[in-house]
């Protein structure tokens, strides 16, 4: 087993408007949202109705399929509205945020006199459990099950993503509590992999097992690095969780609260001063007015630009994300764009155009696909990208066959869609990989499970 | 552009569905495509794509396809001056030639790009560039004097049965160029080999009589054979052949192969832009070869090896058509044992089997038909080692 990973493929996007290392407010929540949309397949149920009170850590929802799995609510406050898609799909449950913070007092608890089924119970009573996330397939950790092991990654690696250190500065003692507690509950091994690059506090970490990796995007993935330490075979799980996740279970058991609060990086080309702010996952994206220009016409993701969600100027931030990437809606022509030599607005992975010639130049994306969808031609852009040994285009073809003995072989149990989504970033057929992705995770869920 | 772009608005709507001319919807966003890069978003996934399109992969190919045509222009007047003992300057030379290549170059374009947006127009798909690099090829890789109804039925063949039959650019198994050139080969064997095809206006004074410049005939001892037809240190030096003719291509053959200069400069395009790959072009250069140099140890040619890189369509081939990324293997260790077949099969034929003076066409026509077959392969192997490499954790 190695503990350092050299990783040579990969693409750090060159893209305006990271967040300067400074916390420029703290969000006083007003409506939050718990959004069952953040969960792969989660089918749930409504625990509250409108008008009911809820303190932080009240559960809201939970899992139909094991129902001991909660979803708790971030702040405390008042129930205010419960939002249906087609076909009655629950989509948010909205609450009203009381202005003085009340939380459920779960008891500060010493992880070493606690036994492994005991820190389970805490987790799924305090709606943390839904902070792992399994592999195969990206879904919430069975509590029935026992993983492989545990991967946490210690840095993003994602465009303008959150930096853990700053994010989490201050904070390793909650993280130490909640890989001790997550070791001795899976019974297993956690590894952690920190950024070869720079000193990293999660290096300190006791009971852990150490990697360093160094590369460009996507090094940072989880999915990247347990593909190099300890591919995930038919019939095994590992669970992961992200160190934002980590320091929340920390508290959990060190002050007895659910307290969710993160530092979120706020950025995009179009973020005006991008900088961090202090607030929850589920605040509203117009908590965060003095960042963008309401005037123009743009998109706002909760997440990072290759795998975030596109929440819209009303939405909610997502149960995982400390990020929000504010662009410009590309939804203009160009006049004989790409017969132009040079196009120097616009960045290319590909040296068909010349921005290869200005490494260190950052470019003002926006969300125009910049081509028409065409099949699968050319063969070879897709693995420059993907620090992985797996043969993409032979996975998406198995994927769109719906061919499982082939999505198997080819690898679907190591992926997740952020994994190829820097191979959707520089398609010249402008597929939807991830879309893709998903569609073949979904069959295999209902085929498999 | 403001102007060009509201007259592009105004006139949308008659050929969306419902409008007027909405049968011809894939056939207008080919021309609105190829004047405006589309204002669509993304939709989900990665909010932001990467400014590359296959428009743009595509005209790389055709841009390092133009040394190539450039010179097979000058190159046909130039031989048609040579066989016919006419002392023109440079611009009539150029003139002959593009009286010569330009009538392929409409025939191609029109009748492909016909198909293909006739086939697009019926399957609502937007048409695809694809054929913008067959087109391109396909005169290229013809002798001059080739009857433009022949090409036309032979490019129609291709472009229909060798490509949109199995749903068009990206799922074709075989290159739709060469396919071209194969259906021509076999369905018309008179017009593609022997000595008088290869250059311009031989084969009619040879039949009717008529020169193109009147009260002309053919220079005594004109031969017209390409190197190939006379592959040896001895037949070379009588047809008057040197290694530099070759190199730079002042020599008989298809309008786009000869000269080695031209055509390295495409390769250089190709490969600096990434376009095509270079495991599958070093990896046929080192097969041609090693099978070029073994033939010369065994006796089988008395020109050493290099000779079979510069004669005939062998890197003509490597650099364009081997390379073609939806034909040829699409992993990266199937591209070396798929080039290096292509350059190794290529000179076998030339080599040892009488029938054929040139083995490129078909060498590549069946590495694309086990390309396949090598990437299973090489992804079975794949998978056994992934599988060995289970490690506990």
């Amino acid at each position: 087993m190695s503990n350092n990973i050299y990783l040579k493929k990969g693409l750090d996007l060159p893209i305006n408007g990271a967040a300067a290392q400074n916390t420029k407010k703290v969000i006083v929540p007003d409506v939050v949202a718990v959004k069952p949309t953040d969960f792969r397949s989660l089918v749930p149920k409504l625990l509250v109705r409108e008008g009911d009170k809820v303190l932080a850590g009240s559960p809201v929802l939970a899992d139909k399929m094991s129902q001991n799995i909660l979803f708790t609510s971030p702040v405390s406050g008042t129930v205010a509205e419960v939002v249906r898609g087609e076909k009655r799909k629950l989509l948010e449950v909205r609450i009203k945020a009381d202005e003085k913070q009340e939380y459920v007092d779960f008891g500060v608890k010493k992880v070493s006199s606690l036994s492994a089924e005991q820190i389970k119970e805490a987790l799924l009573a305090a709606g943390l459990w839904p902070a792992l996330t399994q592999r195969p397939y990206g879904i919430i950790a069975n509590p029935e099950s026992k993983p492989k092991a545990i991967f946490v990654s210690a840095f993003s690696t994602a465009p303008l993503a959150a930096d853990t250190e700053f994010v989490l500065n201050g904070q390793i003692g909650h993280i130490q509590t909640a890989v001790d507690a997550l070791g001795k509950m899976a019974g297993c091994k956690v590894h952690v992999c920190v950024n070869a690059a720079n000193a990293s506090a999660f290096s300190k970490l006791q009971n852990v097992v150490l990697h360093s990796v160094s590369g460009k995007h996507p090094a940072g993935n989880v999915g990247v690095q347990i593909h190099h330490i300890s591919p995930v075979q038919k019939g095994e799980t590992v669970w992961t969780v992200s160190p934002v996740m980590l320091a929340a279970i920390g508290k959990l058991f060190d002050t007895g609260k659910y307290d969710v609060s993160r530092k979120i990086a706020v950025t995009g080309p179009k973020a005006v001063n991008p900088a961090y702010v202090e607030g929850y996952p589920g605040i509203s994206i117009k908590d965060l007015k003095e960042f963008y220009d309401a005037s123009e016409n743009l998109r706002y993701i909760s997440g990072d630009v290759l795998t975030g969600t596109n929440v819209g100027a009303e939405g909610f931030i997502g149960f995982f994300d400390n990020q929000v990437t504010i662009l410009e809606e590309g939804d203009k022509y160009e006049l004989l764009g790409w017969a132009k030599p040079f196009r120097t607005k616009l960045f290319s992975a590909s040296r068909t155009y010349f921005s290869w010639l200005t490494p260190n130049k950052k470019y003002d994306m926006d969300t125009n696909l910049h081509g028409g969808p065409r099949a699968f031609v050319v063969n070879d852009t897709y693995g420059k990208v993907l620090p992985m040994d797996l043969y993409p285009v032979y996975l998406l073809k198995a994927c769109l066959a719906n061919d499982i003995d082939k999505m198997e072989k080819f690898g679907i149990y190591e992926v997740l869609e952020e994994d190829l989504a820097l191979c959707e970033y520089v398609c010249p057929s402008k597929i939807y990989i991830q879309q893709i992705i998903t569609d073949g995770i979904a069959l295999m869920l209902k085929e498999m499970c | 552009m403001n102007g060009l772009r509201n007259f592009v608005d105004k006139i949308k709507p008659t050929f969306e569905k419902g409008g007027k001319l909405g049968f011809l919807h894939s056939t207008f966003d080919a021309f609105e495509t190829f004047l405006f890069v589309p204002n669509t978003v993304t939709r989900r996934g990665a909010h932001v794509r990467d400014c590359v399109d296959l428009k743009r992969v595509m005209i790389m190919v055709v841009i390092a396809l133009v040394p190539a045509m450039l010179f097979g222009i000058w190159n046909t007047g130039y031989q048609h001056s040579l066989a016919f003992g006419l002392d023109w300057g440079f611009w009539n030379i150029v003139l002959y030639g593009l009286v010569k290549v330009l009538p392929l170059y409409i025939v191609s374009y029109l009748v492909g790009l016909g198909i293909e947006f006739v086939s697009a127009q019926i399957q609502g798909h937007e048409v695809n560039e694809g054929y913008l690099v067959s087109g391109m090829l396909i005169p290229l890789i013809v002798p001059v004097d080739v009857p433009l109804w022949m090409l036309a039925i032979a490019v129609a063949f291709a472009v229909i049965i060798g490509k949109e039959v199995f749903g068009g650019t990206g799922m074709n198994i075989w290159n739709p160029a060469l396919l071209t050139r194969a259906f021509l080969f076999f369905s018309y064997p008179s017009k593609m080999s022997g000595d008088t095809v290869w250059t311009g206006g031989v084969e009619r004074f040879v039949n009717e009589g008529v020169a193109f410049q009147a009260g002309n005939g053919l220079v005594d001892g004109f031969s017209g054979a390409t190197p190939l037809a006379n592959a040896s240190m001895q037949g070379l030096q009588n047809s008057g052949y040197s290694l530099w003719d070759m190199i730079l291509g002042t020599i008989p053959g298809s309008v786009g192969e000869t000269s080695v200069i031209a055509i390295l400069i495409g390769a250089v395009i190709l490969l600096w832009t990434g376009v095509a790959s270079w495991k599958i072009m070093a990896s046929s250069v080192i097969g041609g070869l090693a099978i070029g140099y073994l033939g010369y140890a065994v006796g089988a040619t008395d020109l050493p090896g290099y000779y079979q890189l510069v004669m005939g369509g062998f890197l003509f081939g490597t650099v364009f058509m081997a390379t073609d990324p939806v034909t040829s293997a699409q992993t990266e260790c199937g591209k070396w044992i798929y080039g290096f077949l292509v350059g190794a099969l290529a000179v076998t034929v030339r080599l040892w089997n009488p029938g054929y003076p040139e083995g490129m066409m078909l060498a590549i026509l069946l590495m694309n038909t086990f390309a396949p077959l090598i990437d299973h392969y090489v992804i079975e192997g794949s998978i056994k080692r992934r599988a060995k490499k289970v490690k506990t954790a």
